[in-house]
């Protein structure tokens, strides 16, 4: 963007002029700390976010202690609750749909980047990126009245005859259409325009002068493409994932829709079950025991944790490359 | 290993590098493909379970009680309006002088802390700012309100608008603002009168693409706003919106609603829709508004 020098020799005028006039221009200081407030009052927001729902969820931290994450328990008619089970519930769906959208949208930002024409990779670049921007809700009804039902009669039996192995049941019992599966193909959809995008931002800050080299030397273009591109990507490509990743353990509606909604660990993929996420939706707006609400909450305050860790972490990755190429 | 040999094995690897090659051309024209098929059904869908229910009275009468046949998502409408209406009150001036901030104030170690704290809130689930703002408005005002959910959604546009915001008011070249310095201007009359005069359909699309965002936000709804089956004027009593109406249509065991409910995603989709391509128009890039 700006050279350094010139940022520079910029805030060195703005300091200087800033000096002559501060004594005149209170009407300038009033602005700066206008901006300023604005600026740290969306750190505030953040910061009350993780403050606000920890004194939510005080009761249950109290009552429960450590073991509300080991106790996959949840029963709110006697009172106990467990988050284990929503926790396995968000992170199977979610694993699975990285699962799917990884090679997926590796394979969509190589094909738009480096292989499609320029009018072609517009084109497609807009479509996908209009499926990142179609509400949550949507894909939950079209998850609900045509995923699911496609997922029972004819996903899941294939799935069951081929790989239903009893010594490794994920693909056994009876195939309900909604559940952890049909939860797990629609995040990796909605995740996939994520991943997909920042793949092509990392893919675009290798050199072109890399492709050319691995070109010349005699190398076909795919291994122009796995020697140069995705091997100097390999860190930003993590740090799409992870992004990803936190996307998914976050998202609501489309699982809400889809997941089955039974709080409970199965050892089938088949089963229905319950996320974080969908557990909140589901059941926060008809809760009136305080327990109940304080338990939400508490699941609430791991979601925020655990997105945060995942979201701060991915940056570190993603900021890593577009500085390596900056520099 | 004669030359002849020679020859025929290196014909035999190039062979089989070529293959490999076309196949995964090939492989990698199918992930993208792939990866539009769900598109396309969605819109396909929509549009076809959707559009016969997309009349008169979807725009103008109320949700009908169980049973009876017609009624339409009128006052749903009316609710997400007022509830975005409300959010933007608060979500585009704070969010628009947060993204000035960072792109004018921003370089130092306070503006990194507030562009990672942006991100941060960017990418806080929409279903956990509707706990934080229950136990911030709902509970002390004692119920469900639409002013709970205009804040909610606030919340989620605030660090949209600021990084679209900043993001272009930096494509301001610094000799603009070099210029209105020598002259003498003071600065905040150079970035409010120079810098953002000439970022104003920037800023504008950017904004745009986040009330297409905060529009179809649903989770935060059901946990601020809940719903409501009637009129609604006023945010103090809970409201209905377009996609918690979709959501609990979309439950319901009845097939008129199912119908209502298709209407109202259709409704949504090409209202984002419609905002992406404006977007992508005004300002060439565009972009998802979400992240």
């Amino acid at each position: 963007m700006v050279p350094e020098e010139k940022l520079a020799a910029v805030s060195a005028v703005q300091n200087v002029t800033a000096h002559s006039h501060r004594e005149k221009h209170f009407s300038d200081r009033l602005f700066f700390w206008f901006l300023r407030a604005s600026g740290l009052g969306v750190l505030a927001l953040l910061l009350s976010i993780g403050i606000f729902l920890f004194r939510a969820s005080q009761p249950a931290i109290e009552y429960f202690g450590w073991n509300f994450l080991s106790s996959q328990n949840w029963d709110p008619v006697a009172k106990d609750f467990g988050a284990l089970a929503v926790v396995f519930g968000t992170v199977v769906s979610s694993v699975l749909a990285m699962l799917i959208a990884t090679p997926m949208s590796i394979g969509v930002a190589l094909f738009l980047n480096e292989l499609a024409p320029r009018s072609v990779a517009r084109l497609a670049g807009f479509l996908v990126e209009m499926l990142a921007a179609i509400p949550s809700v949507v894909y939950g009804l079209w998850g609900f009245f045509l995923l699911a039902p496609w997922m029972r009669s004819t996903v899941q039996p294939f799935l069951g005859e081929y790989f239903g192995f009893d010594f490794f049941p994920i693909f056994l019992g009876p195939p309900y259409g909604v559940g952890m599966l049909t939860a797990g193909v629609i995040l990796s959809i909605m995740v996939t325009p994520t991943v997909s995008s920042i793949c092509r931002e990392v893919f675009k800050a290798v050199p072109r002068a890399n492709r050319e080299a691995a070109l010349a030397l005699g190398a076909t273009r795919w291994e122009s493409m796995k020697v140069s591109v995705l091997r100097a990507s390999r860190v930003g490509i993590v740090g799409a994932v992870i992004l990803g990743l936190g996307r998914a353990l976050g998202e609501t509606m489309a699982v809400t829709m889809v997941i089955g909604n039974r709080t409970e660990i199965s050892s089938s993929l088949f089963a229905p079950a319950q996320s974080m996420a969908s557990i909140i939706a589901s059941e926060y707006p008809e809760a009136a025991e305080k327990l109940h609400l304080a338990a939400l909450a508490e699941i609430g305050l791991l979601l925020f944790g655990v997105t945060f860790v995942m979201n701060a972490i991915a940056r570190l990755f993603v900021w890593q490359v577009k500085r390596r190429v900056k520099g | 290993m004669n030359s002849v040999q020679l020859h025929e094995y290196m014909s035999r690897t190039h062979q089989r590098r070529k293959w490999v090659d076309r196949w995964m051309s090939g492989l990698l024209f199918l992930a993208a493909l792939a990866a539009l098929v769900p598109l396309f059904s969605v819109l396909g869908y929509v549009i076809w379970n959707g559009a016969g229910y997309l009349n008169w009275d979807f725009f103008s009468k109320l949700p009908k009680p169980v049973g009876e046949n017609g009624g339409g998502m009128a006052n749903a409408l009316a609710g997400t309006c007022t509830l975005v209406a409300t959010a933007s009150l608060i979500g585009v001036p704070w969010g628009v002088a947060a993204g000035v901030f960072l792109s004018e104030y921003g370089d130092g170690k306070l503006g990194t802390i507030v562009r990672f704290a942006t991100d941060m809130l960017a990418s806080v689930p929409s279903i956990v700012i509707g706990l934080f703002v229950y136990t911030l408005v709902v509970v002390p005002m004692g119920g469900f309100s639409a002013m709970a959910g205009g804040v909610a959604l606030a919340i989620i546009m605030i660090p949209i608008v600021a990084r679209s915001t900043e993001e272009i008011v930096r494509l301001v070249p610094v000799h603009i603002r070099e210029a209105g310095l020598a002259l003498g201007v003071s600065r905040w009359k150079v970035i409010l009168r120079i810098v953002l005069r000439g970022c104003v359909s920037g800023i504008t699309t950017g904004v745009m693409l986040a009330v297409a965002r905060v529009a179809g936000e649903t989770a935060p709804l059901l946990l601020t706003s809940l719903n409501n089956q009637y009129w609604n004027l006023g945010i103090t009593g809970p409201i209905a919106s377009l996609p918690v109406q979709i959501y609990s249509y979309a439950i319901s065991p009845f097939d008129e609603w199912h119908g209502l409910a298709w209407a109202g995603a259709l409704l949504l989709v090409l209202m984002v829709f419609v905002v992406n391509v404006l977007a992508r128009l005004v300002f060439g890039t565009g972009g998802s508004g979400r992240d």
